[in-house]
């Protein structure tokens, strides 16, 4: 009787089994055909993303990988000869552009996040209208900066004319938002007990910040001014406003008149009817693209070396 | 005994719960650190006069009826005309094909990263989205100019392809790259549908498939709106992509795929890069078509934000 039951139970499974599936086969089926459907639509979704930078990389590499030689860094611009111009001025102008950014956003970004994360009172009103403000900052058309940096800072208030300051402010403005968001995330990474406990022992708010909670934060708010610089070396509209679309020969200078830089360089190169101006404009981009990957990697090797779970 | 601590530190009351002292230093750092959070707020005053200072000059010369109802934009004109309809439209194109193409590509994304794929896969496929997005628009222009036009305009040879530049293209290209944007936000909309909310479909008898459409999309719909509004602000904001493939502008109001088109932001980059005498009114286009542009872009953040606070609302 006893060793009965195990066949007879494993039986009644197999019965089970067998009606279950002469029951609910044919839909069953339909349903995994049309889940599988499914799925390879939203992968194709990812898969049109991922087929897009492929073939971004792929037309800068076949249409100006062969440009790329010493010339294309060293040489001047030309507006004739297209097999020796290079990208001397815009790579130096894009250089400078962006150590004036570093400068700008490291100490205002974090400054700005340390602030909203650890010192404000949500229930200031002046401390909401600057966080929504912040949001909404994100979210302005970047040829909008453009236009703010013409009538401010080229002309205006601070009129520096079209210099590579000039420039290098105005993307700054651009990319602050950014810094001050990745910072802020950074910042909330950090468990409350390590401020908590700094606070028991005795310190002060501001001991308590600069000790414990900003060192733990760092490697994620440099994350973000990585990040931010990747965007800020790209960016070509509002640099086409405040100057850097002027032609030039030389090299810029941070506080005097004339420069460009590289995208922008890329973009009035590529707008010239000879296909050997279209061949250094795919080099140009190649080459931005090969410092986002750098920069971009740095970023990546940061997170993952730095990143703890508390 | 409290007397022999108070002889440790002359001057220092231990009843009291006061710091013994009183750290100007620091008030002038958290007053430096609140100075750092205003420039966003100076930042954005900054915008606004920029922007609207310079409108009173503009529609002295302009009517604002005419502005905004005339369909000729021909301001460096010997007889300028001034109405932005067909700026606007090209915009409007612009995001209408941009959001053909990036709703569904970028909700399908969305779904995946937040219902299908496994925690190692979106560790790899997030940053790899997010490398789209970080693309310099000048590269995935002149990439949709070069490559993507021809190839589209191979595929669809019963379309009239005359001009060299092309909205529809530009819209598409534009939806590409919004498909990160989208994916990222719908996606932290639905992974903050509670679990629960799946598992009682499950119970049901539901599959994945019918859960991730009938329940967790229609629980995350705040957001995923919010996500669509954001797309679309994107798309009206973006400047070269739209500059370099759909031309910096034609005079007259034109509708098609295959037509040129200027859109708002294209016609302020081609104007600036141009010399232009400040004072003209051909200077003060700028600020007119940039404060529309600003107008339009802030009301879209607006609605996003609402629509996001909104799901936060709801499942926190």
């Amino acid at each position: 009787m006893a060793n009965k039951i195990p066949a007879r139970a494993s039986k009644a499974a197999s019965v089970a089994a067998a009606v279950n599936s002469s029951i609910y086969k044919g839909s069953n089926t339909k349903a995994e055909i049309q889940g599988m459907a499914f799925r390879l639509v939203l992968l194709s979704a990812l898969g049109i993303a991922l087929i897009m930078i492929f073939s971004i990389v792929a037309w800068a590499v076949v249409e100006g990988g062969a440009r790329v030689n010493p010339g294309l860094f060293l040489n001047n611009p030309s507006s004739f000869r297209p097999e020796q111009a290079g990208y001397r001025p815009a790579i130096l102008g894009t250089v400078q552009l962006i150590t004036g950014v570093i400068v700008v956003i490291v100490p205002l970004g974090i400054g700005a996040a340390t602030y909203l994360e650890l010192f404000a009172d949500r229930t200031r009103w002046y401390n909401r209208v600057v966080e929504l403000n912040i949001q909404n900052l994100a979210g302005v058309p970047s040829i909008v900066f453009g236009i703010l940096g013409l009538a401010f800072i080229v002309r205006g208030v601070f009129d520096l004319g079209f210099v590579v300051a000039a420039g290098s402010a105005t993307i700054a403005i651009l990319v602050l938002p950014t810094v001050i968001l990745a910072s802020r995330e950074a910042i909330r990474a950090v468990p409350s007990s390590l401020l908590d406990g700094a606070l028991a022992l005795g310190a002060t708010r501001w001991q308590a910040v600069w000790k414990m909670v900003l060192p733990s934060a760092a490697p994620g708010m440099l994350t973000g001014v990585i990040l931010a610089v990747a965007r800020a070396i790209g960016e070509a509209a509002p640099l086409l406003l405040v100057g850097a679309a002027t032609f030039v020969t030389f090299d810029p200078n941070f506080w005097s008149d004339g420069y460009s830089a590289l995208p922008v360089m890329i973009y009035s190169y590529a707008g010239r009817p000879q296909a050997e101006f279209h061949t250094l404009a795919a080099a140009g981009v190649l080459v931005m693209l090969v410092v986002l990957f750098f920069i971009n990697s740095i970023a990546v090797w940061l997170r993952a070396r730095f990143e703890r779970t508390w | 005994m409290s007397s022999s601590i108070r002889g440790a530190r002359s001057g220092y009351d231990s009843n009291s719960l006061r710091a013994p002292s009183p750290r100007y230093g620091e008030k002038i750092i958290i007053g430096l650190l609140f100075g750092a959070a205003a420039v966003s707020v100076a930042v954005t005053v900054g915008i606004v006069i920029s922007l609207f200072a310079p409108l009173p000059q503009f529609f002295a010369q302009v009517s604002i009826v005419e502005f905004l109802t005339g369909q000729l934009w021909a301001p460096s004109f010997i007889n300028p005309s001034f109405g932005i309809q067909p700026l606007v439209a090209g915009t409007l194109q612009v995001v209408f094909y941009a959001l053909i193409v990036g709703i569904p590509l970028g909700l399908g994304a969305a779904i995946y990263l937040s219902e299908y794929a496994s925690v190692r896969v979106r560790k790899i496929i997030k940053p790899v989205l997010e490398v789209l997005e970080g693309l310099p628009t000048v590269a995935t222009g002149l990439f949709a100019v070069f490559w993507f036009k021809p190839l589209i305009q191979e595929l669809t040879p019963w379309l009239e392809w005359t001009s060299p530049f092309s909205i529809g293209v530009a819209g598409i290209t534009v939806g590409i790259i919004i498909i990160p944007l989208i994916a990222s936000v719908s996606d932290d909309a639905m992974r903050a549908v509670p679990v629960a909310l799946r598992e009682g479909a499950y119970a049901l008898g539901a599959n994945k498939m019918r859960v991730a459409i009938k329940v967790v999309v229609p629980a995350a719909i705040s957001g995923i709106v919010a996500s669509f509004v954001l797309g679309a602000s994107r798309a009206v904001g973006e400047t070269m992509i739209v500059l370099l493939v759909a031309g910096g502008g034609s005079p007259q109001l034109k509708i098609g795929f295959t037509e040129p088109a200027g859109a708002m932001t294209a016609f302020i980059a081609s104007r600036a890069t141009g010399e232009i005498a400040v004072g003209t009114i051909d200077y003060y286009t700028i600020f007119a078509v940039g404060a529309l542009l600003f107008l339009m872009t802030l009301t879209m953040n607006m609605i996003a934000i609402r629509f996001v606070n909104k799901f936060r609302e709801v499942y926190d």
